[in-house]
């Protein structure tokens, strides 16, 4: 922030340190606003982690003590055991898998494409995968369950996975794209002249390089597709996925199993991010251009 | 879309010149985004304008989605989110950004912190936040040990206090998307500017406002589009903390789907939905255009 202050000379010249002095207050000022705004961030997180493990009578105490003073899994436990929510879990995995698997290879080839190739409609191509990430879920989600009742898909995780996919696609052909672009062509055509076909330079070359950003991006598939509410809920009828169950059973649950929900539900956002951590900025950077 | 050469015209070399490789490379997306955008975006126009299902031309259900009481609330409430959570995020995620900037020491642990809501839904953002204002939630228990009287926060009969639950919830959630964006905005800018200023003498202040963020407009704009079009996508949040007491409009186009099994009026509903985010989008891209042709002047 402000300019590094040298050593101080010993002698016995008359030293200001009023520059050092508001250089160590700013910076305490400035722990201290990353600390308020820590809290802000970890303690309801923290709040519903303790619901989520206190007793049945605890949670109907009042005042509730902010500390895990009635722990128990009672609560979690019923949660866990209610219908349709293990169900929901593994609808939910599957579903995330599922829309990466579909994503990633429907989306990756025309990433390469854009990285790689000069073609006439490139532009209006990719104009048009932006104006599609602007288009609302509710919009696609009425419609295409009437389309996949016709078909014979609906309420299945088979429908989940098209729409999640479909929303999942302009991301990550935006993404793997720009992953492709900052693997070096050399290395490709180097491959190319010591006798790979087209396909083998792709296979032994550019894509162990591309790969960890390709996987940092499939978890952001993933996320999306483990967070996406309305769309599952509407496609589905009783295949729900987990976020999809526990907001058709909301206002005919109790508190406890709303709270229990919540935690199982935010979880994982602890995981990916930590996961992700490195790959935060580039990925936003970059995609969202 | 792609170019197609027609009858192969024989190249130089031993093989016909075909397709060009980058056609059957984007073939497969083009074929999907057709099926699951262009052919329900269609569907949903019609339904949005026919009796029941396939049946003769009307604007019944546009009648009835406006006559319901819920409708004017819902499009009240969706834009007065907006209007209130939208600066406030973005004065907290600048904030936020500036402090991580400085370098203060632990900035790693602060930016995985904040950075978590990136990955928490609407829904579970609403649940997080229902454990503290419910009526024996965390809240009113710290009020009622400082001697306070508990408040029922998210009653319907005190509006005011469930709007702020539902914006607080918000902020908690959606600020980490516009944090990332400007911190990453901010990595992009070379520290020679700041230098520069520094050296002739600006302070804190003037190099903050006549420097980074001349520098960061680009990456804010982008923000601003993702964050408003997201936005108007909000509704769990609100339907965890308030049940149905404080509609808006995503959530009444679930409301008609499901609990009224009206998927003619839920589709009004969502054309009115992307009509205003496109109109949203196109104005700020607009506003986005004017000024980066001014930049480059």
């Amino acid at each position: 922030m402000t300019a590094p202050t040298s050593t101080p000379p010993r002698a016995a010249v008359p030293v200001d340190y009023a520059p050092l002095r508001a250089h160590r207050r700013n910076r305490a000022l400035i722990q201290v606003g990353c600390v308020l705004i820590s809290l802000f961030m970890a303690v309801p997180i923290y709040l519903i982690a303790v619901a989520s493990f206190s007793t049945r009578e605890g949670l109907n105490q009042f005042p509730q003590p902010l500390w895990p003073k009635n722990f128990g899994t009672e609560t979690m436990a019923t949660f866990l055991q209610s219908t349709g929510i293990v169900g929901g879990l593994i609808n939910s995995l599957y579903v995330g898998v599922g829309t990466l698997a579909f994503s990633s290879l429907i989306g990756a080839p025309a990433g390469y494409a854009i990285a790689r190739f000069a073609f006439r409609g490139k532009d209006p191509y990719q104009l048009f995968l932006l104006f599609t990430r602007a288009l609302p879920i509710v919009v696609l989600s009425v419609p295409l369950a009437g389309i996949f009742l016709q078909v014979g898909i609906y309420d299945s995780p088979l429908a989940v996975i098209l729409l999640h996919t479909a929303l999942a696609l302009p991301t990550t052909i935006l993404i793997t794209s720009s992953v492709f672009l900052a693997v070096p062509v050399d290395a490709e055509e180097a491959a190319r002249i010591f006798g790979c076909t087209p396909v083998g330079a792709f296979v032994r070359v550019v894509l162990p390089l591309a790969l960890p950003g390709m996987a940092a991006a499939s978890i952001f598939t993933f996320v999306m597709s483990w967070n996406e509410v309305l769309g599952a809920t509407i496609l589905t009828f009783s295949q729900r996925t987990l976020p999809a169950q526990v907001l058709s059973s909301l206002s005919d649950s109790p508190l406890a199993f709303r709270f229990a929900g919540g935690l199982v539900l935010v979880i994982p956002a602890l995981i990916f991010i930590a996961l992700m951590r490195k790959y935060l900025l580039n990925m936003w950077g970059t995609t969202i251009r | 879309m792609v170019e197609a050469t027609g009858p192969a015209v024989v190249a130089p070399s031993r093989r016909p010149r075909r397709l060009s490789p980058a056609f059957w490379l984007i073939l497969p997306s083009i074929i999907l985004m057709l099926l699951l955008f262009a052919y329900p975006m269609f569907v949903g126009i019609r339904a949005a304008f026919v009796e029941g299902d396939g049946g003769g031309f009307t604007m019944a259900n546009w009648a009835r989605m406006v006559n319901d009481p819920q409708f004017w609330p819902a499009v009240r409430n969706t834009v007065l989110l907006i209007v209130v959570i939208i600066p406030l995020q973005f004065l907290f995620a600048m904030i936020m950004a500036l402090l991580l900037q400085a370098k203060p020491r632990g900035s790693a642990v602060y930016f995985y912190l904040w950075a978590i809501p990136l990955a928490v839904s609407d829904l579970a953002a609403g649940l997080v936040w229902l454990s503290i204002f419910s009526d024996q939630g965390y809240l009113n228990s710290v009020l009622v040990d400082l001697g306070l009287q508990p408040f029922a926060w998210l009653s319907y009969q005190n509006p005011q206090t469930q709007f702020l639950a539902v914006t607080l919830a918000e902020l908690w959630r959606a600020t980490s998307l516009v944090l990332v964006i400007v911190v990453s905005g901010m990595q992009g800018i070379p520290k020679d500017y700041d230098e520069a200023a520094a050296v002739f003498g600006a302070n804190y202040w003037q190099r903050l406002w006549q420097v980074t963020m001349p520098l960061l407009r680009p990456s804010l704009q982008v923000a601003l589009i993702l964050r408003t079009i997201l936005a108007f996508q909000t509704f769990a949040v609100a339907q965890a903390l308030t049940g149905e007491s404080f509609p808006l409009l995503v959530g009444e186009t679930y409301r008609w789907y499901s609990a009224l099994s009206n998927p003619n009026v839920a589709s009004a509903y969502a054309l009115v939905i992307m009509a205003v985010s496109m109109v949203t989008a196109v104005i700020y891209l607009r506003a986005l255009r004017d000024e980066s042709r001014q930049v480059k002047r």
